[in-house]
């Protein structure tokens, strides 16, 4: 049939329009079987006429696509999943965080995160400097520094030897000493001491970007963990539910993490209701804070003078010493670090902060502590280092002299100057004493016995503790569970600082041991299944529970301070110290940093090397490095502040726009509040009331002077009342003469055999 | 058959497993048969509700809790995530009003709170939440709160769209089968 112009375009408007419903059914708030009927309807239609309008082909394509949208939504959706279900842990740590509150479970958050950074850094190390060497590199036993020497040969496999890295792990890819120094190994030309550095500084170079990005995504969600809502209690009790929640585990997680989240509130609160006195306040706290002061200068002066009674020690004979002299420094650090925290915990109670803040003083505090074993521990090393560099000048001009021997008797023998190299097996070679081996079996040795310990103090100190107070309760004259000892708390502050201590030893150490990073990998794997056992199975949750600081930034601050104290010493060693001559893939050289200058030299055109040595001047790279770090922290900041400020012109817009309906007195704001109409229950839900309460305030009442206790914006309102408030009473369209009479409950249309949709209650309409 | 007809038959199955004895395999001449309450706590999708017995009182007609095929189908499509939120936020309204007075007072809180917390919470922290709760959303002074407060303060809420769930949780605990409803 031939249509007009004006026939074609009204019918091209109701199809668009018809396709719309189609899309948008679901949406409605309609009742089934309206939304059904009106499928049908709409589907003929769009049959019928799109037919008409010659879009045959239109409407396949139209279909196709309609579908692939759905299908792209469900795959987005379904990647989405896939996504989270990837996050390792991500079920253990909501365990946690359910029964122990999320202070608990930011630790083992923070433990996940460490394990990511660690298996990027084993990514570099690993498949940049330990896999060349080994596929392209010389065999073991070809060359001295990859050979057990021949005086230890005997005792190389025995267990107490590997367990002090000595023998065959000493010459393995494990440590500095294995690798060799030729510039470039295998067919690939694998320049390996050149990678060798570059790992080495990359790792730094990459730990500090991470950190500072996630610094600066942290700073975004900003606020120091007290949640600011206008609604907080409310928004608990009403939407933390999970209606989607089948699972009787599930359940149960959700019971108890709405639970502790209530009581992470209540503790909130009832801070914010304390009495303030605050001069005593005041003065307890600089009282505190003085102790404590004390008590850490102790503990710094403490160690200082037993390890300078063991520099004396070491220079007496070994023999005459006793156990206790022999191990003075590592007992008192043990010591401090066993006596301390807890003593930093009593003192503390002056204070009488926040549970928040008064976690993140105890972290400062213990941190300050351990400074005081780390100096320690670098003090020593840093001698020992000394000494062997000293042996190894006389060794090395042993060597020397040993080979101009050599050559000498050779050709004043044979009466040539061709001399071949002598023939010595790699393991009767003199060697020298390789510092950065021992600096690298020093860390590796010191990490392990890290490990041990802790893993040791869980089991006992928690595990055997609950064990105990378990089972000998029933035979005990006081309450074991409810006085001393009872079940032990999970002590958030030295494990977070554990990890970040951990942290630095690995930094420092991974230049001298690449195997170190891989030993890290293992601890920190094993450590979160560990921990998360021991947590569930023995610790009971804090007695305030509270909620954690909504930023990391706390542990991250730590963490960038470890970092920048780990790079301090071994830039030093790479500016300054002179490598082994015959251990390392440095050896040879004067410092390490000279393998930069030779590539650049040899393998890189003549200009680089002039704009390099304008560009090496370090009062050039040190501001340029610094102010490349602020720069980027800052710019991930103004991120957050531009969404920040999107948000807030969002809300002002909404509030404007609240406003502006509530004064126009508009009769409907919203045209899905004009569709449920359709949807109030036809018959109120109510008991026969047993007084006469305007039960839905105003909808009767045309001008709302009967209900006083309506919103003032509302009561303004017309006659329409009925969208606004109240949904179980019959909504009037005649107007009303009389007073509300006793309503007649639910007998009215529910008995009868009617369970069509709603029939109007009192409206003129049909009903669909 | 269209995807409204075979979701509804879906549903259909559903609503029969309940009560085979009950629930006739032809709906075509919409019969009057109600499912009590107690069947239909059992399905998977409300067993570990806490609020299930309001959930099911609430869509039924008869304020009992005996849902008939529509009712059942209501429900569920309610319940569902795709449904707008004002519907949502009507329909929470009446399933947090205990004594269905069309009001939420401090009685009805507290018997919120306590399915909520399994009853872990001391009285002390109970009147101490109820009361803060109230004092928050409650903007006319009456001390309890009528539809308008309820609706302002869900308003803003930021995920209660999807009743607080994330998606690992819908994967990991829920069972999926609100999906019928997403292709109608």
């Amino acid at each position: 049939e031939s249509l007009s112009e004006g026939e074609i375009a009204a019918l091209k408007e109701q199809l668009e329009e018809k396709k719309k419903l189609i899309v948008t059914l679901r949406n409605k708030p309609w009742r089934m079987k309206k939304r059904l009927v009106l499928l049908k309807e709409a589907q003929k239609f769009v049959e019928e006429f799109e037919g008409a309008l010659g879009k045959g082909k239109g409407k396949k394509l139209y279909a196709f696509k309609v579908m692939m949208t759905k299908k792209l939504i469900k795959f987005k959706r379904d990647f989405e999943n896939f996504k989270t279900a990837c996050i390792p842990w991500e079920r253990k740590i909501k365990d946690v965080e359910s029964h122990f509150g999320s202070s608990v479970a930011s630790y083992f958050i923070f433990l996940r995160w460490m394990y990511g950074l660690n298996m990027v850094l084993f990514g570099f190390m690993f498949g940049l400097v330990v896999l060349p060497e080994i596929l392209m590199g010389l065999p073991y036993g070809s060359i001295p520094r990859k050979t057990v020497p021949r005086e230890e040969q005997d005792t190389a496999m025995d267990f107490s030897v590997l367990n002090d890295f000595e023998g065959f792990c000493k010459y393995s890819f494990l440590f500095y000493g294995y690798y060799n120094n030729d510039r470039t190994i295998g067919v690939l030309k694998f320049r390996l001491p050149l990678s060798y550095l570059l790992v080495g500084v990359g790792i730094f170079g990459y730990s500090l970007m991470v950190v500072i990005r996630t610094m600066a995504r942290n700073s975004n969600e900003g606020g120091d963990g007290a949640e600011e809502g206008e609604f907080t209690f409310s928004w608990k009790m009403f939407t933390s539910w999970d209606y989607l929640i089948g699972n009787p585990e599930t359940a149960d997680n959700k019971f108890a993490s709405i639970t502790t989240s209530f009581k992470e509130s209540i503790v909130d609160e009832q801070e914010n209701q304390k009495d303030e006195n605050i001069h005593l306040r005041r003065f307890l706290r600089v009282l505190a804070n003085f102790l404590i002061t004390c008590t850490l200068g102790g503990s710094g002066y403490l160690i200082y003078f037993v390890v300078k009674r063991s520099q004396d020690f070491a220079k007496m004979e070994q023999d005459k010493l006793s156990w206790l002299e022999k191990n003075e420094v590592e007992f008192v650090m043990s010591l401090l670090g066993l006596v301390c925290p807890p003593l930093f915990e009593t003192i503390a109670e002056l204070e009488d902060y926040h549970p928040r803040i008064a976690l993140k003083w105890q972290l400062g505090r213990i941190f300050a502590l351990f400074l005081g074993n780390l100096y320690t521990f670098l003090f020593a090393l840093f001698d020992e280092v000394n000494e062997k560099l000293e042996t190894e000048k006389s060794i090395r001009n042993a060597t020397i002299w040993a080979l101009n021997q050599y050559y000498a008797n050779y050709s004043s023998y044979f009466n040539t100057t061709d001399v071949p190299p002598p023939n010595v097996s790699p393991a009767d070679v003199i060697r020298g004493p390789c510092w950065e081996n021992a600096v690298g079996i020093g860390f590796v040795k010191l990490v392990v016995s890290d490990i041990q310990v802790s893993y040791l103090t869980i089991l006992v100190g928690d595990f055997l503790r609950a064990v105990i107070v378990r089972f000998l309760n029933y035979c005990w004259c006081w309450d074991l569970e409810a006085g001393f000892p009872s079940y032990g708390e999970f002590d958030i502050s030295g494990n977070v600082l554990g990890l970040v201590f951990n942290q630095g030893m690995i930094w420092m150490g991974a230049f001298y041991a690449p195997g170190l990073v891989g030993l890290n990998i293992l601890r920190l794997l094993s450590s979160m299944y560990y921990q998360c056992w021991a947590v569930m199975c023995c610790n009971v949750p804090h007695e305030r529970v509270f909620k954690a600081s909504r930023s990391n930034n706390f542990y991250m601050g730590l963490l960038l301070l470890v970092l920048f104290l780990s790079l301090l010493p071994v830039v030093y060693a790479i500016m300054t110290l002179s490598p082994s001559f015959d251990c390392g893939p440095f050896s040879g050289q004067d410092k390490i940093y000279d393998v930069v200058m030779e590539t650049i030299e040899q393998d890189l055109p003549s200009f680089i090397a002039n704009i390099f040595t304008y560009a090496t001047n370090p009062g050039l790279i040190l501001p340029a490095v610094l102010l490349m770090l602020a720069l980027y922290y800052l710019n991930a900041v103004s991120k957050g502040y531009k969404q920040a400020n999107m948000d807030l012109k969002k809300k002002m817009k909404m509030a404007r726009d609240e406003e502006k309906n509530r004064r126009n007195n508009k009769d409907s704001t919203n045209q899905v509040m004009i569709d449920l109409e359709d949807l109030l229950p036809k018959k109120s839900l109510i008991p026969p009331p047993i007084e006469e309460e305007p039960t839905p305030p105003g909808v009767v009442n045309a001008k709302g002077s009967k209900s006083p206790k309506m919103k003032p914006g509302a009561a303004a309102k017309g006659v329409n009342l009925q969208k606004d408030v109240s949904l179980a009473a019959p909504n009037p369209r005649a107007p009303v003469t009389y007073a509300p009479g006793p309503r007649r409950g639910p007998a009215g249309n529910a008995r009868g055999p009617q369970p069509g949709p709603s029939r109007g209650r009192g409206r003129a309409g049909p009903p669909r | 058959m269209t995807n409204a007809d075979s979701s509804s038959f879906r549903l259909h199955g559903r609503y029969r497993e309940l009560a085979p004895h009950l629930v006739p395999l032809d709906y075509t001449n919409n019969p009057d048969i109600r499912v009590p309450p107690t069947l239909i706590v059992t399905m998977p999708e409300l067993k570990e509700n806490p609020f299930r017995d309001r959930i099911v009182e609430t869509f039924s007609e008869d304020g009992h809790g005996n849902l008939s095929f529509n009712d059942f189908v209501d429900m569920f499509s309610a319940l569902c995530e795709t449904s707008p939120r004002e519907l949502k936020t009507i329909y929470a309204f009446k399933i947090y009003d205990f004594n269905r007075d069309n009001f939420i007072c401090k009685e009805d809180l507290k018997k919120t709170l306590n399915k909520l917390t399994k009853g872990e919470l001391s009285p002390e922290e109970v009147l101490l939440v109820c009361d803060k709760s109230m004092e928050e959303a409650d903007l006319d002074g009456d001390s309890k709160l009528s539809f308008s407060d309820f609706e302002n303060m869900v308003s803003k809420a930021p995920d209660f769209l999807r009743y607080g769930s994330t998606s690992s949780t819908t994967k990991r605990g829920g069972k999926s089968t609100w999906l019928p409803l997403h292709n109608i």
